[in-house]
């Protein structure tokens, strides 16, 4: 087992109600569920293999890939979608040059849909990391992203 | 500690915050609030406070609902007016203080409004047109109260009413309930009372109480901000729940997308716990009630009662067949109450102020108010509470102020994806339950969407079908397979590629979803392509037959074109945005874009200048002239 999941696979949570709960907790510290975390979790709970992995599949939340050191997370709900919320992750995807669900060469970002953060007021949104960036627009994009990395071996024009 | 105890030093926390000599400064931090960037006004305050050493105190609180003028800052001075600012920033922050926090200029050009007093010099909030058609009950202390000291909501009223019921017979609260006609604001709006009889009636020694928060439809956020903005009215309701139905452990199943309102949620747990207000023994009467909170893995089918207690079993959601109801087999098979977040909320307000008081609100099968999350196209975004019975007209034009940028007004979605688009006509309809569902939308869970010209209606029932067809759980064949082909149909209509027949087809399957489905999920599935054929099927056959777009937004069947006439020469603002560089300059210095190349991303619209105004969209494509196509280089 990884020394890391063993904070994670405590006793007191040896119990088949508690696997949502796990698959969280491994996804949060590793920023994505990896094959040895399931296996692992299926032998401590005693359950079969494919149970931890359909539950795994079944959740919106969980993803089997790795996540960026800033994750993008475009949100497609209703009052963003009105707002152009698509050509928002069309931008981005163009952008970061991957597709959604994919992450840069250089794993600093990812990308990925969601569906309401509850900021509706303030749409479209894209929460890069834990920040929110209201009334985004294709434009926007760029600026956003370089807030968030600045580029620094590359001067930067407007100096 | 009594409970008389517990009031009076609750009383004395909340008085010598907001009835204290120093300036009381409150921020809204609700996740909206920081969104609109609400932490770094609160850290510029704390900084500016502390460099002038100025007596104040800086308290968090949630939302108050009027989004739209996020970040809010409200000023409550002694012995002068509470004057609350709008989209506040770091860099007012110096001028706020110097101005009403140390002296005695309340910046007014600054501010919303006052709160209190005022003497006409500025607006005052409460007397805003959209509060007359207003009525708060849920949302009283939202923006107002600290969510993170219990102190606060003890001491405007809060907890008296478990104090109260835990003198009650169980049964005369279940009578209360019933009496005062509250139905579950989850959206089926199942009796209350009836559900809690039920429960109570069961066999068995062990229950449950849950409390559904996992608010999944996008464009409804109330949820989130009763339980980010006061969220012991929530644990208070669950309580007396359980002491009614004779229940010992609760659940409080939520969205792992709202880490804020789970953060407030743990916080509001432990203080009432400290207190003895939740565990063992509550305020000394001997009964026991503890709430474990579940956070979801982003199924939106959890929603559903039956499916979320798999969620909490930690089996997949996938909603399964009644009876038996969970009031006789619910959670690990044992008899259990599920309500959602705001029904709980209603339930010590109906105890202190009686059930006739509560059945006098609202219409004859709809009591209490309802909560509505306005978004899309509306002016004042943001929450509103109103009685049962106010029409959709006052909700959107009264209280949302219309439609923005002088657009006008197409079609209001209400109901989340499983409810339906109304156009104007529809606008009188009432907002209750029955009234709605005759209309052929739903309830839901409170989201309200206005749409304007610029949407597209077949676009739209596309999005929902698209939401649906992903989140259908799969176990009914007809939501799992009815869904895609549906949603195959619209994508056919939206580039272009539809037949006539197809409207009177999506009509057929979408009939056959909601009949043979098990839940309420793909029982409404089809209502946002139902209603909008319904209601808009002008639009759909101009997709068909004239293969255009009326609100020019199906991207197969627009195209964008520069105005050589309008074009301002010298400017390159469209050339620089465009990603795939499909813009060119033409002999007469006209920019020219590139249809061939054109990805239709729609940033040469956004950039070009306002006073120019030079680009535009047409639909159907073929209206592009070709003298201007035929001039690129």
């Amino acid at each position: 087992m990884k020394p890391e999941l063993v904070d994670i696979l405590v006793p007191n949570k040896k119990d088949r109600r508690h696997l949502i709960s796990l698959l969280q907790q491994v996804q949060y510290k590793f920023g994505y569920i990896p094959k040895e975390a399931m296996l692992a979790i299926a032998d401590f709970l005693e359950i079969p293999e494919s149970t931890v992995y359909g539950i795994a599949t079944f959740y919106n939340l969980f993803r089997f890939t790795p996540l960026g050191k800033h994750p993008v997370k475009v949100c497609m709900g209703t009052a963003c979608h009105l707002a152009g919320g698509k050509l928002v992750l069309e931008a981005m995807a163009r952008e970061l040059d991957i597709q959604v669900g994919g992450i840069t060469s250089d794993q600093e970002f990812s990308l990925d849909r969601v569906a309401c953060v509850g900021c509706c007021a303030l749409a479209p949104v894209v929460v890069v990391s834990d920040s929110v960036y209201p009334r985004m627009t294709p434009p926007k994009v760029e600026e956003v992203l370089v807030t968030v990395k600045p580029v620094s071996q590359e001067q930067p024009e407007k100096h | 500690m009594t409970f008389e105890e517990i009031q009076k030093q609750a009383k004395s926390n909340w008085d010598s915050q907001y009835h204290g000599k120093a300036p009381h400064i409150l921020i809204g931090t609700a996740t909206c609030g920081r969104a609109a960037g609400a932490l770094p006004v609160v850290e510029a305050f704390s900084n500016e406070l502390a460099k002038r050493n100025a007596r104040a105190k800086v308290t968090e609180v949630g939302c108050i609902g009027l989004c739209s003028f996020e970040p809010l800052v409200t000023i409550i001075k002694p012995s002068s007016f509470t004057v609350c600012y709008n989209n506040a920033t770091p860099q007012v922050v110096p001028t706020l203080v110097e101005g009403y926090v140390l002296g005695d200029d309340p910046c007014l050009d600054l501010a919303l409004g006052t709160l209190d007093g005022g003497d006409g010099k500025a607006v005052y909030i409460p007397e805003l047109s959209r509060f007359e058609h207003e009525y708060r009950l849920l949302l009283r202390n939202c923006g107002y109260i600290d969510p993170g000291n219990i102190n606060h909501y003890i001491a405007n009223g809060g907890y008296s009413s478990l104090a109260m019921a835990l003198q009650m017979e169980p049964d005369t609260i279940v009578g209360e309930i019933k009496k005062s006609g509250l139905r579950g604001r989850g959206g089926a709006g199942f009796p209350t009372g009836r559900k809690w009889q039920q429960c109570r009636e069961a066999s068995g020694q062990t229950k449950y109480i849950i409390c559904n928060a996992d608010e999944g439809d996008p464009g409804a956020f109330m949820d989130r901000v009763v339980l980010e903005s006061d969220p012991q009215q929530v644990i208070e309701g669950m309580v007396i729940a359980a002491y009614a139905v004779g229940s010992h452990d609760g659940f409080i199943y939520i969205r792992a997308e709202y880490p804020l309102a789970i953060e407030r949620l743990q916080v509001a747990l432990e203080q009432a716990k400290n207190l003895g207000l939740l565990g063992d023994n509550i305020l000394g009467s001997g009964f026991s009630f503890d709430i474990e909170i579940v956070e979801g893995a982003g199924a939106f089918v959890s929603g559903e009662s039956t499916a979320l207690m798999y969620a909490i079993e930690g089996r997949r959601s996938m909603p399964r067949a009644r009876p038996p109801h969970s009031v006789k087999a619910g959670l690990w098979g044992k008899p259990t109450v599920l309500n959602n977040v705001k029904t709980y909320a209603y339930v010590p307000l109906i105890l202190a102020r009686g059930a006739d008081w509560f059945s006098g609100i609202g219409t004859e099968g709809s009591k209490g108010t309802a909560a509505f999350a306005l978004a899309g196209k509306m002016v004042n975004t943001g929450l509103a509470e109103v009685a049962m019975g106010t029409t959709l007209h006052e909700l959107i034009f009264d209280i949302g102020g219309g439609i923005r940028s002088g657009k006008k007004f197409k079609a209001v979605q209400i109901g989340g994806p499983s409810g339906g688009c109304l156009p104007e006509s529809m606008l009188r309809t009432a907002v209750d339950f029955d009234s709605l569902r005759k209309a052929g939308a739903i309830m839901g869970s409170g989201g309200v969407i206005a749409m304007d010209e610029d949407n597209c209606m077949v676009d739209t029932a596309k999005f929902f079908l698209d939401f649906i067809q992903k989140e259908s759980c799969g176990k009914c064949s007809t939501c799992r397979i009815g869904s895609k082909q549906m949603l195959d149909m619209l994508e056919d209509i939206t580039v272009g590629k539809g037949k006539i027949e197809d409207i009177d087809w999506l009509v057929e399957v979408g009939q056959d979803i909601s009949g043979g489905s098990l839940c309420g999920l793909g029982r409404t599935a089809p209502n946002p392509a139902l209603t909008t054929i319904r209601y808009f099927r002008d639009e759909y056959e101009a997709h068909i037959l004239e293969k255009r777009c009326p609100a020019l937004v199906c991207k197969e069947l627009i195209a964008y074109y520069i105005l050589p006439e309008k074009c301002e020469r010298a400017c390159e603002h469209c050339v620089l945005s465009c990603p795939v560089k499909a813009i060119t300059t033409n002999e007469k210095g006209i920019k020219v874009i590139d249809q061939s190349k054109c990805t239709k991303c729609g940033s040469c619209q956004l950039v070009c200048p306002p006073e120019y105004n030079a680009v535009i969209r047409l639909s159907p494509p073929s209206l592009v002239p070709v003298s201007g196509a035929k001039t690129q280089e």
